[in-house]
C-alpha cells in the first residue's frame, strides 16, 4: 500500500510538472511580449526593460520556468534594492493586470467556486441517481421512455442556452428569482439560495441527465447478476433486494465517475460562472485569458490539473474500498 | 451438398450487419426524425448562398430599416423581426438577418465539428492500434501519453492556447486543438479492443499462414472494429459541434464576422431581456443538432448491440 501510494505520488508530481511545462512553454513562445503589454499606451523602452528586469523575463526560458516552480515552494523575489518585492511561499506571481498577487486572488475567489460547485453536485447526484433508479425500476414503462427522453433533451442543452433561457423567463417574465450574485451566506441564508439557484441548475443538468442514464443502465445490468437471482430466490421483497444486494454493486460505477467529474469543475464550472457574473475561479479564468494574463492562467491551468490529478487518485482509493472485488497491487 | 449449401444461404440470408443495422434504424421513429433534421440542416448548410439569393439578405448585410433606432437598435414588430422579409427575424441594432446567418453559421460548425471528428478518429485509430498491437513499450509512451492529456483542464487550455495563438486561420485552429485533446477517448477504447483481437484465433491463424503486420492490421483487426468506431465517432460529432460553440462563445472561436452558432448566442446574451429570440432562435438550433446526433448515435449502439446480442 505505501509502495502504491509513493507511486502514485510519483506520477502526480510528474503529471503536474508536465502541465507547468506544457503552459509555460505554450505562453513563452506564442503570447505577444507581457513586458509591452504591461507598460501600456504610455511607453519608453527604458521602461519595457526596467518591467523585463524586474519579472526576469529577460532570463532564458529554463531560468524562468524554474524561478516560477522555486517560488511555488519557497517563494521568490522579484526585482531588487529598493524596488525588492518578495513574495511567500506558494507564490504564483502577480497579476499582470492588476498587480495582485495571483495566489491571493484564486483564495478569494475560491468559496464561490466552491459553492457553484458543491451545490449543484449535491443537486445533481439526488435527482440523477433518484431519476435513474425509478426508471430502471419500472423498466419499459411510460415513466423510463419520459424519463430517459428527458434526459437525452437535458443532456443536449448547451449550458449557456439553458442560462439565458433560465434567466429570461425565471428573472425577466416570472420576477421569482433575483438576478445571480455572488451573495454570501451571512447576507441571509434565503437570498444566499435564491441568488445561487440559477446557477446550480444550470451546472447540474447536464450532469443530472447523464448520471440518470448510467445508474439506469447500471441497476438494470445488476438487476440480471446471478447474486440478485440468489437473492429473489431467498424470498426477499423487491425492496430489500434492491437496498442490500443491487445499490452498491450498481452505485459504485457511479461513485468514481462522480469524482473525477467533480474534480474537473473547476474548468467544467467556467462557463456558467461567466455567464451569471459570479466572481469564482472559473470567471477568473476566462477574464485572464481574454486579457492575456499569464501568470493568472498559469495558475488556474495548474489548479485545475491539480484537481483533476488528485480526483483521480482519491477516487481510485475509494473504488477499493467501495468494490471488495477490486484490491490493490503494487506494480 | 452444394444445392444445400447454397439453398442455405439464400434462406437464412443473413443480412449484413450494415443492412440489418440501417433496416433497424429505419423502423425507429427518433432517429428517422434525427437523420431527417440533420439532413434539413446539412442541406441548409450547403444551400446558404442560395438562401441569401432568395431572401436578398447576406449574412453580413446590414438592414437598419428592419431595426428602431430609436430604442436603441431592437428590431421592429414583437418576435425579434420575424415576418416576410426576414423569416427568422434580425439581430438588433445592426439588422443582420438571422436566417442567413444560422445557415453560414451551420456551414463553419458542421465543417468544423466534422474536420475534429475525422481528425480525432485517425489519431485515435492509429496511435490505439499501435498502443494495442504492439504492446510493450509503444504503448507505454502512448498510454502515458493518453494519462497526461486526460489529466489536462481541456476547456481552460483550450481557451487558453487559442487565446494565445496568433490570429490565423482559427478554423484550422480549432479542429486541431480539439482534436488534440480528443483522441485519447478512442484511442483508449480501439487500444482495448485491439488487445483482445490480436490474441484471437483468426488473427493468429492469419499470422501463421504468413500474414504481414500490414494484413493483419488492415484485414483482421480494422474490420471488427468497424461498428465500435462508427458508433463513437456519431457520438463524437455532437460534443465537438457544442465544443465549438462553446468555444466561440467564449470569443476563442471563429473570428468574427464569420458567423457562427456559438458566436451567435455570446452576442445576444446582452439582449435577452429586451429581444428572446435573438439567443432563442441559434439556441434552438444548437440544442436541436446536438440532440438529433446524439440520438442517431444512441440508437446506432443499439442496433450494433442488438445485432451481436443475437
Amino acid at each position: 500500500m505505501a509502495r502504491y501510494l509513493a507511486g502514485r505520488a510519483a506520477g502526480v508530481v510528474l503529471i503536474l510538472f508536465l502541465v507547468c511545462l506544457f503552459t509555460f512553454v505554450i505562453f513563452f513562445t506564442l503570447s505577444p511580449d507581457p513586458a509591452v503589454m504591461i507598460c501600456g499606451k504610455t511607453c519608453t523602452p527604458e521602461r519595457i526593460d526596467q518591467i523585463r528586469d524586474v519579472l526576469g523575463l529577460d532570463e532564458p526560458f529554463l531560468a524562468q520556468f524554474f524561478g516560477f516552480l522555486a517560488g511555488i515552494f519557497a517563494g521568490r523575489d522579484y526585482g531588487a534594492g529598493a524596488n525588492l518585492v518578495h513574495c511567500a511561499a506558494p507564490c504564483l506571481g502577480y497579476s499582470f493586470q492588476t498587480n495582485q498577487s495571483v495566489w491571493d486572488m484564486v483564495v478569494e475567489r475560491l468559496p464561490v467556486s466552491a459553492t457553484v460547485a458543491v451545490g449543484a453536485a449535491v443537486l445533481w447526484l439526488f435527482l440523477g441517481i433518484v431519476a435513474g433508479l425509478l426508471s430502471a425500476v419500472k423498466e419499459g414503462t411510460w415513466w423510463d421512455r419520459a424519463a430517459m427522453g428527458l434526459a437525452l433533451g437535458g443532456s443536449s442543452v448547451p449550458n449557456y442556452v439553458l442560462a439565458l433561457a433560465l434567466q429570461y423567463v425565471l428573472v425577466v417574465q416570472l420576477q421569482v428569482l433575483p438576478f445571480p450574485q455572488a451573495v454570501a451566506f451571512s447576507d441571509g441564508p434565503a437570498l444566499w439560495f435564491q441568488s445561487y439557484l440559477m446557477p446550480w441548475l444550470v451546472l447540474a443538468t447536464g450532469y443530472a441527465c447523464l448520471y440518470a442514464r448510467l445508474t439506469r443502465a447500471n441497476v438494470i445490468d445488476t438487476l440480471a447478476e446471478n447474486f440478485m437471482r440468489t437473492a429473489r430466490s431467498k424470498g426477499l421483497s423487491p425492496a430489500l433486494t434492491m437496498r442490500r444486494h443491487a445499490l452498491r454493486p450498481a452505485l459504485t460505477p457511479i461513485a468514481t465517475i462522480f469524482g473525477m467529474d467533480f474534480a474537473a469543475l473547476l474548468g467544467g464550472a467556467l462557463i456558467t460562472e461567466t455567464v451569471f457574473g459570479l466572481n469564482g475561479v472559473g470567471k477568473m479564468a476566462a477574464d485572464s485569458i481574454a486579457k492575456n494574463d499569464q501568470p493568472v492562467i498559469m495558475a488556474v491551468t495548474l489548479l485545475a490539473a491539480f484537481f483533476v490529478v488528485i480526483g483521480n487518485v482519491v477516487v481510485d482509493l475509494v473504488y477499493t474500498r467501495l468494490d471488495p472485488r477490486v484490491r490493490i497491487t503494487a506494480r | 451438398m452444394t444445392v444445400a449449401a447454397h439453398s442455405q444461404q439464400v434462406a437464412g440470408a443473413p443480412a449484413t450487419s450494415g443492412r440489418r443495422v440501417a433496416g433497424a434504424l429505419l423502423h425507429d421513429r427518433a432517429a428517422v426524425l434525427s437523420s431527417a433534421f440533420l439532413a434539413l440542416i446539412v442541406l441548409m448548410a450547403i444551400c446558404a448562398p442560395l438562401i441569401s439569393a432568395i431572401t436578398g439578405h447576406g449574412p453580413n448585410d446590414f438592414d437598419t430599416a428592419a431595426v428602431n433606432t430609436d430604442l436603441g437598435g431592437v428590431p421592429h414588430g414583437s418576435l425579434g423581426g420575424i415576418g416576410a422579409e426576414h423569416p427568422l427575424g434580425v439581430e438588433p441594432q445592426n439588422g443582420r438577418d438571422i436566417l442567413a446567418r444560422i445557415a453560414y453559421g451551420a456551414r463553419v460548425s458542421l465543417l468544423i465539428a466534422l474536420a475534429a471528428t475525422a481528425l480525432t478518429t485517425l489519431l485515435g485509430v492509429v496511435l490505439g492500434m499501435l498502443a494495442g498491437f504492439y504492446q510493450g513499450w509503444a504503448d507505454q509512451v502512448i498510454c502515458r501519453v493518453m494519462d497526461f492529456l486526460m489529466a489536462f483542464p481541456a476547456l481552460i487550455f483550450m481557451i487558453a492556447i487559442l487565446s494565445s495563438l496568433p490570429q490565423g486561420n482559427r478554423s484550422v485552429l480549432l479542429v486541431v486543438v480539439i482534436s488534440v485533446f480528443g483522441w485519447p477517448y478512442l484511442a483508449r477504447v480501439v487500444r482495448g479492443q485491439t488487445m483482445t483481437l490480436a490474441n484471437r484465433e483468426f488473427v493468429e491463424a492469419a499470422r501463421a499462414s504468413g500474414a504481414s503486420t500490414g494484413a493483419l492490421v488492415f484485414k483482421e483487426i480494422l474490420p471488427n472494429l468497424r461498428s465500435s468506431l462508427i458508433v463513437m465517432t456519431t457520438l463524437a460529432v455532437p460534443g465537438y459541434v457544442g465544443t465549438e460553440a462553446g468555444l466561440s462563445f467564449l470569443g476563442v472561436g471563429v473570428a468574427p464576422p464569420t458567423p457562427s452558432w456559438g458566436q451567435m448566442i455570446a452576442s445576444s446574451v446582452g439582449w435577452y431581456a429586451v429581444d428572446p429570440m435573438y439567443f432563442a432562435i441559434p439556441g434552438t438550433f444548437l440544442f436541436l443538432t446536438v440532440l438529433s446526433l446524439t440520438v442517431l448515435g444512441d440508437r446506432l449502439r443499439a442496433a450494433f448491440d442488438s445485432g451481436e446480442a443475437a
